[in-house]
């Protein structure tokens, strides 16, 4: 009971957040969609970090170190650190810029404004929508799995869960999926960007320090660092993958297994030689190929499964192309337009690596850690390893609170943003686009927002119910896309000879390619291409040939058009 | 930025091609400070170097020129249906 009550409070705090940051509201449009470009570097920090972290950055982090090792910081924090980083400065600077000079409020007008189309909003809109409501389902589902299981027990005869017996008494899925929603939507229904941007601020710190204080206690009950980081799996000389400790619960304490309980065995190393395989394979980042067993505590039925430790070259590789997603985040866009200046950016620039490292490391080290602690646990519940490792060895029922806020402060943080932008989205590419914005009052164009945000959170919520529960895969997969679509804005703000057919040719391409690995991958299914090179690469490579191939054969954009986004540069 | 932007670029390879760090890659020994796996410490240490090589650009690569621009009179351009 007392998580729930945590919970709650955290949830009233945010409503109560959401109340103050309406009464600075000015009441013109411009305020509700950019906050009238008033945000200062901070509040810009805060909120483009807590927008591009979602639950992942503490929940998946930790299963993702349990399932790899430490090489889950080089492949998905270190490199974003650096690639959102040349991001943010290199185009979001430009970006701020034209949308400060133009009165652009969404990516879509830029475009069309740049490549002199209007049809490119209508090609545009449906794909970043498509790619931006899966995120969304991900973050409404995943909140409700993570208070389902720390509120077991609390409501027996109110939700039996006949479904999820483990569960019984816990609050559903659907019951917190509601709540998040409700309290998001109400947010950034009052305040709209300067809303979502107080908003985030505050779930961006808490965030970040449950982070950092399940760490502190998490060490301490493992006997210090340098303790805790004997305890992550090992294989030894006969090949048996071994926990060299294990957690005595009785006395709260490590103790050492002697013999080390053995969990599984080596399959295979990168050399085939006896002995060249990582001993301590979550370590580094060779790969190694282990089989694992589970056992059923009721029913002692023992389950095993393969297991990939470290990671491919290939996939090492590749995997930067995901990160460049950002430059066609929707929903970044908006972010960045309510900077207050251009120079507002700087803290931004400078501190994302720095706040990628203060969230990522300490989640990392627990998820290697937990291998020793906890049996081997298949893909699709490594995601519990984190609050797994809180239960078992810090026990209260505070920090579980505390904890639980804070995965759901990373959730909505991302959340309110996307909302936020969609609604934007339908009411000025679509809505003010078709009517011509004369037509409207700014206190109409403010009521049609409003009246977005209220449907789509309501037609997510809805579609939250009925999407399959795993939709967790698909999160590689839109980044994949956006990441696909790159080449576009990347071409739009530094080569001024990028035509409109170009950009036709480049959203063609990504778009088809994208979907063809998609469909190949089963439809969201994790999917690499031969010795492990992501699709996204792959994707972007072709997206970025059509997008130069078609620009050059075609005529070059307007002197007038060039001389509006190229000012230094037009002849 | 204008005239600096080649070392921008040439930087930003630079640290790209300093990320893939195959001289660590099965190092599974060395902790540094006696807890943090040196393929770990060196990605942490790579975040740092990050931040200080983004706040080194923006002290020599300013885009003086687009703040300027920001500066200047709002102007609307339609993306309106003509």
């Amino acid at each position: 009971m007392t998580p729930l009550i945590i919970i709650v409070c955290y949830l009233g705090l945010l409503l109560a957040l959401g109340i103050i940051s309406s009464r600075s509201f000015r009441g013109t449009s411009k305020d509700y969609f950019v906050a009238s470009h008033s945000i200062g570097p901070f509040l810009l920090l805060m909120s483009v970090f807590g927008t591009t972290m979602t639950a992942f950055a503490l929940v998946g982090s930790t299963g993702k170190a349990f399932e790899r090792g430490i090489g889950v910081y080089g492949l998905m924090a270190s490199i974003s650190g650096l690639v959102h980083a040349a991001v943010f400065f290199l185009i979001g600077i430009r970006l701020w810029v034209y949308g400060k000079k133009y009165g652009f409020v969404t990516q879509i007008q830029f475009f069309r404004a740049r490549f002199d189309s209007q049809r490119i909003g209508y090609v545009l809109f449906p794909i970043l929508a498509m790619l931006v409501v899966p995120y969304l389902l991900i973050g409404i589902i995943g909140a409700g799995k993570t208070v389902l299981p720390v509120t077991a027990g609390a409501f027996p005869d109110l939700f039996p869960n006949a479904a999820t017996p483990q569960f019984a008494g816990g609050i559903p899925v659907w019951l917190t999926g509601l709540v998040i929603c409700g309290v998001v939507m109400t947010y950034v229904f009052l305040g709209g960007s300067r809303g979502a941007a107080w908003a985030n601020t505050f779930q961006t710190i808490v965030f970040m320090a449950m982070g950092l204080v399940a760490f502190v206690f998490i060490a301490n009950s493992l006997g210090g660092l340098t303790n805790a980081s004997k305890v992550a799996i090992q294989i030894n000389d006969q090949g048996e993958v071994v926990q060299p400790y294990r957690w005595d619960a009785a006395n709260n304490q490590l103790v050492a297994n002697d013999p080390p309980k053995v969990v599984g065995r080596i399959i295979e190393g990168e050399s085939d030689t006896a002995g060249s395989y990582s001993p301590r394979p979550l370590l580094s980042r060779q790969v190694t190929t282990v089989e694992l067993e589970n056992v059923n505590k009721k029913t002692g039925e023992v389950r095993t499964f393969t297991r990939e430790y470290g990671m491919s070259t290939w996939m090492f590789m590749t995997y930067l192309f995901i990160p460049l997603s950002v430059g066609m985040f929707p929903h970044l866009f908006q972010h960045w337009l309510t900077a207050k200046s251009a120079r507002a950016f700087k803290l931004t620039v400078l501190a994302h690596p720095l706040c990628i490292l203060i969230v990522w490391v300490p989640c990392v080290l627990i998820g290697i850690w937990a291998t020793g602690i906890l049996p081997p646990l298949d893909p699709t519940k490594v995601s519990g390893v984190l609050g797994q490792m809180v239960a078992r060895l810090v026990s209260s029922p505070i920090l579980s609170g505390f904890l639980i806020a804070g995965i759901l402060a990373a959730i909505m943080s991302s959340l309110d943003s996307q909302f936020l932008c969609l609604g934007t989205m339908f009411t000025n590419d679509i809505v003010i686009h078709k009517l011509g914005s004369g037509k409207l009052s700014d206190r109409q164009v403010i009521l049609i927002a409003r009246g977005f945000v209220v449907g789509i959170v309501t037609l997510t919520y809805l579609l939250s119910l009925v999407a399959p529960q795993n939709v967790f895969d698909l999160a590689v997969w839109c980044f994949s896309g956006f990441g696909a679509l790159f080449p576009l804005v990347f071409a739009a703000v530094f080569w001024k000879r990028v035509t409109k057919a170009g950009a036709y040719a480049c959203i063609l391409a990504a778009t088809l390619s994208w979907f063809y690995f998609f469909a190949k991958s089963g439809f969201g299914s994790e999917l690499v291409l031969g010795p492990g090179i992501m699709p996204v690469a792959v994707c972007f490579l072709i997206s970025t040939a059509a997008l130069i191939i078609v620009s050059l054969m075609t005529r070059p954009p307007s002197e007038e058009t060039i001389k509006k986004f190229f000012p230094d540069k037009a002849s | 930025m204008k005239n600096n932007g080649w070392i921008v670029w040439l930087g930003t390879l630079a640290l790209l091609l300093l990320h893939q760090d195959f001289w660590f890659w099965d190092n599974y020994e060395t902790e540094v400070f006696g807890f943090m796996p040196i393929g770990l410490a060196y990605h942490a240490g790579f975040s740092i170097v990050a931040a200080l090589w983004w706040g080194a650009v923006m002290s020599f690569a300013w885009p003086h020129h687009l703040e300027a621009l920001a500066e200047e009179q709002e102007e609307s351009i339609s993306t309106q249906r003509p």
